[in-house]
C-alpha cells in the first residue's frame, strides 16, 4: 500500500534521511525504531508531508505523494506532544478536520460521538485540552487524527508522555483499535519493548539508513548486524576468527571465551573475523558442569568461571560471570522460585553453559 | 517549588522599598487632586474643585480628545502592521531584507524621541502635509507599531510549532492553519499589543511635539506646557483622570495576558 | 521543502505593509534629517535652504552636492555648547545607568526569590508604573519636590533641616526622575533571567562551601550578566537623548543634548543645527544601539 523508494533528506550537509526504501501492506502495524537522531522522526515527517525528501519516491496506492502538502494527503497523525488546540474543546478537537473535509453538520456530529465512544472519552466532550489528564489528552489526540479515516495513521512517540502503569495498557488498547478498525498505523518510538510489543514488523534505523526490516522475534534472534545485536536488548558479544568447519557446526576461536562451537549461519559465511553474540537469557549456570553426553563433546559450550557481579530484577537475576578464560559473560536467570535455595553467591565457581543454535555469528 | 525560606530580609526590604518608592508619589498626586486648598502645601479637606475647574477648561478638554483620537487611531493601525511584522519575522524564515526589517522595528524600541521626532517632522514638511491629527496619528503608529510586534512576536515565539503542523495535517492549507490555530491563539497578545500601543500615544510628549501642528495640541503637550508655568491642582486632577482610564486598560490588558499564558501552558509540551 | 517553509511563503507576504511603512516613516525621515543637517540655516518656512530639487535633473543634483557644507557639523564641534551637551548627555546616562542598576537589581532579586504565585503579583506591580503616563510621574515628583512640596516639609516636620531645601532644578532631582521612571525597564531584564535561573545553582554553591556574598558573587551575578546588558542597554540609549526630565527637573545651566536639540528646533528655529546634533547622537548611539539590536533578534528569534 505504501512504498518508500530511495528517499533521502539533507539538512545542510547532515544527511539525516539517506536512501531509505520500505514497503509497508494495508493494516500492518509497523514501527520505526532507532536512537533519537537516526531519522525516524524525518522520515515520518516526509510521510506526512511536514518535509519533502530531496530524492525518492513515496507512493500511496500507487499514486507519487512525495511533493504533495500535508492537508491533502490521506494520512494523519498523532503529535508526540499529541499537538491539541488548546482553544478549543474536546469535540471541536475532534471536529477540526471533520470540518476542513467540508463535511455535513450532522454527519460531523455523528462521526465526533462515534469517535469519542471509540475512544472512551464520554462526558468530556466539553472540556478544554488542559482540563484533561495525559491519558485524555493521548486519547483525543488520537480519535482527532482517526477522526478523518485516513488510509494511514502516523504516530509519533504516542507513549512517550506517559507513565509506565499507563504506557503498559494504552499499548495494548492501540493494538486492539488497530485489528479492529483495520487500518496502516506506523509508529515511531526509541523504545524497544513498545515497538517489540506492538509492532507486527520493526525496521531498525541508524545513522538515516534502515539497518534491518524484521518481525520482532527475527530481530531479537536473528539480528543482522553487530549493531542491531546490541542495540535490541542485551547481549554478550565474543570477537574471534573461524578455525574449523565440522559438518554445520563451526568453531571460532576467541580471545575472551577461547573456542566456542556455534551453528552454521542460514547465509554461508566465509572465512575472517567474527563476532559471536548469545543472549542472556541463553547463557545457563550450574554448580557442576551439564551431564556430558559421551561423544557429543562439541554439542554444548561450556564456560568456567566465577560469580563476579550479582544483580537483582526482580522476575530475573543478572549474573556477571568472570570467565577463566578472561572474558566477562552475562547470563539472565529466571527466579522461578520464592525461595532463593538455589542462588548463586560472589566469587563462588560456576559452569555457565549454552548451546550452539543459541549463539548468533555475525559478520565484523 | 521555591520555597518563601529563600527570601532573606535584604530581599523582602528591597521589594519593600523598590515598591514604596514606585508607588507613593503617584499615589500622592492622586490624593491632591482631591485636596481643597489651592495651596499644595495645606490640607483643606476632600473636594472635586479641581474636577469641576478642568471640566471647564475647553483647551484640556480638547487637547485631551485630540489625544484620545489619535491614541486609538494610531494604536489600531500600529496593531494591525505590528502584527504582520510580527508574523513576517516569526514566522516568514529567511527573506531578502530580513535583517534590515527587524533592525527598524527594533530600533524604535530605544531610540530618543528627540531624533524620532525630528526625522518624522522633516518628513513631513517635505512632504508638505498639513500638521495636525493626520501626522501625529501616523508618527505614534511607526512608534508603537514596534512595540506591537515586540509582544506579537514573543508570543508566536513560545507558540508549539506542531499545533500548525497538525492543522494542516487535518486539511487546513496554511492561511487556513493560521486562522483557525495561530490567530485564537495569539489574540490576547494582539490585544495586549493594542492596549500598550494606545497607552504609549496616549503618553508620548516628545514626538507629538514635533509632529503637530498649531491648534492641535495633544494632552501630554497641553500639560506640559501648564507644568512649565509652576505645580497647579487641575494638573493633578487631569493626570489623576488620565491614570485611572490607563489603570481600566491595564486591568483588560492583564486579563487578557492572564487568558494568554494559561492557554501557553497547555499548548506547550508535557 | 519543510512545513516551516510552506508556512514562510504566505508568511513572507506578510511583511509588505510594515515593510513599506517602516522604510517610508523610518528609514526615509534619516536621509532627511542628514540632507538638511548638511544644508544652510535659512530665515524661511521651512527654515532651511533646499538642498535637492529632484526634478531639475542631473546637473542641479550636481550642483546641489557641490552646495552641500559641513558646516553646521563643524559648529557642532566647535562650540562648547555641544560638545558639552553631549558630555553631559553620556554623564548623566552613565550615572543613572549605574545607580538604576544598583537600585534595580536587589529588587529584581528579591522578585526572583519570591513564591512562584508571588512573582506574577510582583511583576504586574513592577509594571503598571510603566503603564502609567511619564509626564504625569514626573510631574508627580514636582509635587513632592517643591519648595514647600511633601518632602520638604517631612524633613522641617523631623527637625532634620532648618529650612526648605532646594530639591527642583538640581541633578538630584533629575537623577530621582530618571531613576523614577526608567526603574521598570531595568527591573524586568533582570528579573527575568534571575526567575529563569534553577535555584540549585545557588544550593550547589553553598554546599560546595561557598559563603552567600560568595554564592552571589561566583554563581548568581555571572549567570545574570545577559539581564544586566539588556536592563543597561534598555536604559543608557533612551537617557542619552532624554528631554522631559532633564527639562523639568534639572536646572538650565546645564544641558543634555535632547534639550539642546529642542532649543535648536523649537526656540532658534535653527533645524540643520538640530538636524546635526541629532546625526551626531546617533552616531554616538550606534555601537549601543546595534548590541540592543543584536540581544532583541537573539532573544525573539531563537527559539526558547
Amino acid at each position: 500500500m505504501l512504498r518508500i523508494e530511495g528517499v533521502a533528506k539533507s539538512f545542510g550537509t547532515f544527511r539525516a534521511v539517506d536512501g531509505v526504501s520500505l514497503d509497508i501492506k494495508a493494516g500492518e502495524f509497523f514501527a520505526l525504531l532507532g536512537p533519537s537522531g537516526c531519522g525516524k522522526t524525518t522520515l515520518l515527517r516526509m510521510l506526512a508531508g511536514f518535509e519533502a525528501p530531496d530524492e525518492g519516491r513515496i507512493l500511496l496506492g500507487g499514486k507519487d505523494i512525495a511533493q504533495a502538502l500535508p492537508h491533502e494527503r490521506p494520512i494523519n497523525m498523532m503529535f508526540q506532544n499529541y499537538a491539541l488546540f488548546p482553544h478549543l474543546s474536546v469535540r471541536d478537537n475532534i471536529a477540526f478536520g471533520l470540518k476542513r473535509a467540508g463535511m455535513a453538520r450532522a454527519e460531523i456530529a455523528t462521526r465526533v460521538a462515534e469517535m469519542i465512544a471509540l475512544v472512551k472519552l464520554d462526558g468530556l466532550e466539553k472540556r478544554k485540552p488542559d482540563q484533561l489528564s495525559g491519558g485524555q489528552r493521548q486519547r483525543v489526540a488520537l480519535a482527532r487524527a482517526l477522526a478523518r479515516r485516513p488510509q494511514l495513521l502516523l504516530l509519533d512517540e504516542p507513549l512517550a508522555a506517559l507513565d509506565k502503569k499507563l504506557r503498559e495498557s494504552t499499548q495494548g488498547e492501540l493494538m486492539e483499535l488497530q485489528r479492529r478498525l483495520g487500518m496502516t498505523f506506523i509508529i515511531v518510538t526509541h523504545d524497544q519493548e513498545e515497538a517489540m510489543t506492538m509492532a507486527s514488523r520493526i525496521g531498525v534505523m541508524k545513522s538515516g539508513k534502515l539497518a534491518q526490516v524484521a518481525p520482532p522475534r527475527e530481530l531479537y534472534e536473528a539480528p543482522r548486524s553487530r549493531w542491531i545485536a546490541e542495540f535490541v536488548g542485551d547481549i554478550n558479544l565474543f570477537d574471534g576468527e573461524s578455525k574449523l568447519r565440522d559438518g554445520h557446526r563451526l568453531v571460532i576461536g576467541t580471545r575472551d571465551a577461547g573456542a566456542l562451537v556455534v551453528a552454521e549461519p542460514r547465509e554461508p559465511v566465509g572465512a575472517g573475523r567474527f563476532a559471536v553474540a548469545i543472549r542472556p537469557e541463553k547463557v545457563k549456570l550450574s554448580r557442576r558442569g551439564p551431564v556430558s553426553e559421551a561423544g557429543r563433546e562439541t554439542a554444548i559450550n561450556r564456560l568456567d568461571g566465577v560469580i563476579a557481579d550479582i544483580c537483582y530484577l526482580g522476575g530475573t537475576t543478572t549474573y556477571k560471570v568472570k570467565l577463566d578464560t578472561g572474558g566477562v559473560l552475562q547470563a539472565s536467570v529466571a527466579n522461578s522460585a520464592r525461595i532463593d535455595v538455589d542462588a548463586y553467591s560472589l566469587n563462588q565457581h560456576v559452569v555457565a553453559w549454552f548451546t550452539p543454535d543459541d549463539c548468533v555469528v555475525l559478520q565484523s | 517549588m521555591r520555597k518563601a525560606s529563600r527570601l532573606t530580609r535584604f530581599n523582602v526590604a528591597s521589594l519593600a522599598l523598590g515598591l514604596a518608592f514606585l508607588y507613593l508619589p503617584i499615589l500622592i498626586l492622586v490624593l491632591y487632586s482631591f485636596n481643597a486648598s489651592r495651596l499644595v502645601t495645606v490640607w483643606g479637606g476632600w473636594s472635586l474643585r479641581w474636577y469641576r475647574e478642568l471640566f471647564n477648561d475647553r483647551a484640556m478638554i480638547e487637547a485631551a480628545w485630540m489625544s484620545l483620537r489619535v491614541a486609538v487611531a494610531s494604536a489600531t493601525i500600529a496593531t494591525l502592521l505590528g502584527t504582520l511584522a510580527a508574523v513576517a519575522l516569526s514566522r516568514g524564515e529567511r527573506f531578502r531584507g530580513r535583517t534590515l526589517f527587524s533592525g527598524m522595528l527594533y530600533a524604535p524600541l530605544v531610540m530618543p524621541e528627540v531624533i524620532t521626532g525630528l526625522s518624522l517632522l522633516l518628513l513631513f514638511v517635505a512632504l508638505n502635509a498639513e500638521r495636525g491629527f493626520w501626522t501625529v496619528t501616523m508618527a505614534h503608529t511607526t512608534l508603537t507599531m514596534c512595540f506591537v510586534a515586540v509582544v506579537v512576536q514573543s508570543r508566536l515565539g513560545s507558540l508549539d510549532r506542531s499545533l500548525e503542523e497538525a492543522a494542516m495535517d487535518l486539511g487546513c492549507n496554511p492561511v487556513r492553519a493560521f486562522v483557525a490555530v495561530t490567530l485564537p491563539l495569539i489574540a490576547p497578545a494582539i490585544v495586549a499589543g493594542w492596549m500598550l500601543a494606545f497607552t504609549l500615544s496616549l503618553d508620548d510628549l516628545v514626538i507629538a511635539s514635533f509632529t503637530t501642528g498649531p491648534g492641535s495640541a495633544t494632552l501630554p503637550i497641553r500639560i506640559y506646557s501648564e507644568v512649565r508655568l509652576g505645580v497647579k491642582p487641575e494638573i493633578n486632577a487631569i493626570c489623576t483622570l488620565v491614570i485611572a482610564l490607563i489603570a481600566v486598560v491595564i486591568v483588560i490588558a492583564s486579563l487578557a495576558s492572564k487568558l494568554s499564558s494559561s492557554q501557553g501552558e497547555s499548548a506547550a509540551p508535557l | 521543502m519543510s512545513s516551516r517553509r510552506i508556512f514562510a511563503r504566505p508568511a513572507r507576504f506578510a511583511a509588505i505593509a510594515p515593510y513599506v511603512w517602516m522604510v517610508l516613516f523610518f528609514l526615509v525621515p534619516f536621509a532627511f534629517v542628514l540632507k538638511i543637517s548638511l544644508s544652510q540655516t535659512a530665515i524661511a518656512q521651512p527654515p532651511y535652504e533646499p538642498v535637492f530639487d529632484l526634478s531639475a535633473g542631473w546637473d542641479a543634483l550636481k550642483a546641489a552636492f557641490a552646495a552641500l557644507s559641513a558646516d553646521n557639523f563643524r559648529l557642532i564641534g566647535s562650540d562648547d555648547i555641544y560638545v558639552f551637551a553631549y558630555v553631559r548627555s553620556l554623564t548623566v546616562a552613565i550615572t543613572a545607568t549605574a545607580l538604576l542598576l544598583l537600585i534595580g537589581y536587589p529588587i529584581a532579586y528579591g522578585m526572583a526569590r519570591l513564591p512562584k504565585r508571588w512573582q506574577a503579583v510582583a511583576m504586574v506591580l513592577v509594571i503598571v508604573p510603566f503603564w502609567t503616563s511619564f509626564l504625569i510621574r514626573i510631574y508627580a515628583w514636582i509635587n513632592i519636590l517643591q519648595h514647600d512640596g511633601l518632602l520638604n516639609q517631612i524633613l522641617l516636620a523631623l527637625h532634620l533641616v532648618s529650612q526648605p531645601v532646594v530639591w527642583l532644578s538640581t541633578d538630584t532631582a533629575m537623577y530621582i526622575g530618571i531613576v523614577y521612571s526608567y526603574l521598570p525597564f531595568m527591573i524586568l531584564p533582570l528579573y527575568a533571567t534571575l526567575a529563569k535561573m534553577e535555584p540549585a545553582l545557588e544550593e550547589a554553591a553553598g554546599d560546595l562551601g561557598a559563603p552567600p556574598w560568595q554564592v552571589f558573587w561566583l554563581v548568581t551575578f555571572p549567570l545574570s550578566l545577559p539581564g544586566v546588558g539588556a536592563g543597561v542597554l534598555l536604559c543608557f540609549i533612551p537617557i542619552v537623548g532624554e528631554f522631559v526630565i532633564p527639562d523639568l527637573l534639572a536646572g538650565s545651566n546645564a544641558l543634555m543634548i535632547g534639550q539642546t536639540l529642542w532649543l535648536e528646533f523649537f526656540t532658534n528655529k535653527d533645524w540643520p543645527v538640530a538636524s546635526a546634533a541629532a546625526i551626531v547622537l546617533l552616531v554616538v548611539l550606534l555601537v549601543p544601539l546595534m548590541l540592543y539590536e543584536r540581544l532583541q533578534k537573539r532573544q525573539l528569534e531563537q527559539g526558547r
